[in-house]
């Protein structure tokens, strides 16, 4: 018996932000009150049928939900095992499944009373997609960017600026992805009263994961009734790419009470896990906190923060949001990853079988979700998020296979 | 009573306000901290606030993000600290309280953490990423050692958090002057609107003020209404580039407070 409608018996999180022990308010008492107003603001929200109604229209006419899930044939039929279904992501406007939670955040903040809105970034995606938010619902916008990110996403820079925001460069640390949220956090703690912080991902302090997790949601909520009308079943196996986690939270959150859907959550293992240069905190990582949670982190002996290394950048994160720590725990969700040059193969084998150029980060759960099919039976279902499209990731590309054998 | 809150009443009865300067251990080496913790405690400074060295200080400015930075490529851990402090324990006599944040703490183990701080004679600890919601294994793992945790409150908090921040403070209430990042700061903008002396008002044990506090005429202004002050960038700063003079001149602007009359 399939059920058609979703249950819910697997609520998280508590009262106190807690997914089992992950999670949690770690952050300094100036943004105890703005966290605590946050979580008001939020509850109220969800349950006023005008916002509800807001984020609708704005997803499905302006970021165009919702997205096909599209059975990818040849995909399939070369990896000659299950069925192979991509939910497409890639199709939003602005490219990726980032714009979910950007506008949902920002007409939060709007109906806040906030006027400006903070964000970081790292591959630009993110900040793209809450510049793009902030032009359209005419509010102030100042992304935090890593020098060094600035420097390998040009484009994406210039894109922000078209769209109004500025964007600051950030020098501290390593100048990457947590040096951005660092110095976003150190910049909302001195403006809360009229800014809000769209945090890009499932990360931060209470309630933000939740808040994102429920913006993305709309990934697995679509893809759960897609599959039924097309196959009148549930998938055997859903895969999806962690960096923070927002786009594989979304998307399995609905599926967590199917327990006869499998669930696998993809990490960046870089130049491979026992290189230490990876961004695999669940695979690789052990407990900490960090910008404003407990959650699985890459660090040392002594507790300090390393460095993440991925081909893709929105996958350069030294953690994994809370809800997938405890996930991990508990086993409901297998974590495994992917190594950069295996991302590239499934990034060509993709645009090759379907026309289809994926984003590097969602090339991972390409890249695992076939070799997961081949070894599965025909009359078995996987599906794919497809976070994003990778023209963003042309160069990155183009540079990476010059440095291989120069062949495409 | 707490040996920090006693130092400060001290300091209130000698005629001044408290001076607690803060300094990142291991910025320069491990090795310098011996002689920076006596020349602050020769200078009179009431007790020191001791930074551990993180790669993400999220509630610091500039001037501490880089000693921190300094301090970790010199191979700074919490360990080698605890290791250290106790080591030179017996000729410091001011009380020294821990500045570190959450995760190098974790990853020591909160309960062996407290213990060894008290086998190393530290006073206090303050963690800037632990609010009141979150405090509560901390402080059980460091009351059983009979070390202060010590509470931040913004001025801007709303005054039903103050009230139940102040119930479960100790040590002394770290006021945090300004919203934001530590730092070195030119002005206040004036003054604290009477806000500080809400605290104040409401405070059962001495009230530290901080963030932003940089000058002589800071401490003098801090120093009326607050028990007394932190000063962290300046001094951070000042001790970076060898200097010494403006450091004792701050601690010096400690000693002689005209406090209103009550
Ligand atoms: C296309 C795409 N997929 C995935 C990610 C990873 O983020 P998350 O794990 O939050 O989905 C990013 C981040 O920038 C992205 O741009």
């Amino acid at each position: 018996m399939v059920n058609t409608t979703e249950q819910k018996a697997y609520q998280a999180p508590d009262k106190t932000g807690r997914y089992g022990e992950y999670g949690g308010r770690f952050v300094p008492e100036t943004l105890m009150p703005a966290l605590l107003e946050l979580e008001t603001a939020y509850r109220e929200a969800k349950e006023d049928p005008e916002f509800v109604a807001q984020l609708e229209y704005y997803l499905k006419d302006y970021v165009g939900r919702e997205n096909p899930l599209y059975f990818a044939e040849r995909l399939t039929e070369n990896a000659g095992g299950a069925k192979i279904y991509l939910k497409r992501e890639d199709l939003n406007h602005t490219g990726a499944h980032k714009i979910n939670n950007a506008i949902g955040q920002a007409l939060l903040a709007k109906r806040m009373g906030k006027t400006k809105i903070i964000a970081e970034t790292g591959a630009g995606q993110h900040g793209v997609a809450t510049a793009t938010a902030c032009a359209l619902l005419d509010m102030e916008c100042i992304v935090f960017m890593g020098k060094e990110d600035i420097r390998r996403q040009e484009l994406n820079v210039f894109r922000m600026e078209l769209l109004g925001a500025s964007v600051v460069s950030v020098d501290q640390g390593s100048g990457t992805l947590k040096d951005a949220v660092n110095e976003a956090l150190r910049y909302w703690v001195a403006n809360v009263s009229d800014t809000h912080y769209v945090i890009g991902s499932a990360l931060g302090p209470h309630p933000f994961p939740e808040i994102v997790r429920d913006f993305q949601r709309v990934i697995g909520a679509e893809t759960r009734r897609q599959i039924l009308e097309k196959e009148g079943r549930l998938p055997d196996a859903v895969v999806a790419c962690v960096g923070g986690g927002s786009n594989s939270i979304g998307m399995f959150h609905p599926f967590v009470d199917d327990t006869e859907v499998a669930l696998y959550g993809v990490e960046a293992a870089g130049s491979g896990i026992e290189t230490g240069k990876h961004a695999a905190a669940l695979t690789g990582g052990r407990p900490g906190a960090l910008h404003g949670a407990y959650m699985y982190l890459l660090q040392d002996e002594a507790g300090q923060i390393n460095e993440a290394h991925s081909i893709s950048a929105g996958l350069d994160y030294p953690g994994a949001g809370p809800e997938h720590s405890h996930f991990r725990d508990t086993g409901r969700v297998t974590y495994t990853s992917v190594t950069d040059e295996q991302a590239l193969e499934a990034l060509k084998m993709l645009s090759r079988k379907e026309g289809i150029l994926p984003a590097l980060e969602s090339s991972h759960a390409v890249h695992y979700a076939v070799e997961l099919a081949s070894g599965m039976s025909p009359d078995q279902i996987v599906v794919i998020c497809l976070s994003g499209r990778g023209d963003k990731d042309v160069m990155t590309v183009r540079d990476a296979l010059k440095g291989g054998d120069g062949n495409v | 009573m707490s040996e920090i809150t006693k130092a400060i009443l001290q300091a209130r009865e000698a005629g001044g306000c408290a001076f607690v300067p803060y300094i990142m251990a291991g910025d320069g080496g491990l090795d310098r901290l011996k002689e920076d913790l006596l020349f602050l405690q020769e200078a009179g400074a009431t007790a020191v606030e001791l930074g551990i060295p993180f790669s993400d200080p999220a509630a610091d400015g500039p001037v501490i993000q880089e000693a921190g930075l300094r301090a970790l490529s010199a191979g700074t851990t919490l360990k080698a600290v605890i290791e250290e402090v106790k080591a030179i324990r017996e000729e410091v006599h001011i009380p020294i309280i821990f500045m570190t944040y959450l995760n190098p703490v974790l990853s020591y183990g909160m309960a062996g953490f407290a213990n060894d701080c008290q086998e190393a004679g530290i006073a206090g600890v303050i963690v800037p990423d632990v609010p009141f919601e979150e405090s509560e294994p901390l402080e059980d793992c460091l009351r059983m050692n009979g070390i202060d945790l010590i509470r931040l409150i913004p001025l801007s908090a709303p005054e039903d958090r103050i009230r139940k921040i102040v119930e479960a403070a100790e040590g002394f209430i770290y006021a945090v002057t300004v919203d934001g990042i530590t730092g070195v700061r030119d002005s206040f903008g004036g003054t604290t609107d009477g806000r500080l002396e809400r605290l104040k008002a409401i405070a059962d044990i001495p009230v530290l003020a901080g963030f932003g506090i940089s000058a002589p005429e800071h401490v003098r202004d801090f120093g009326r209404t607050a028990d007394g002050v932190i000063v962290g960038s300046a001094i951070v700063d000042a001790l970076h580039r060898g200097e010494r003079e403006p450091i004792k001149e701050l601690i010096g602007s400690a000693k002689d407070i005209a406090v209103p009359a009550e």
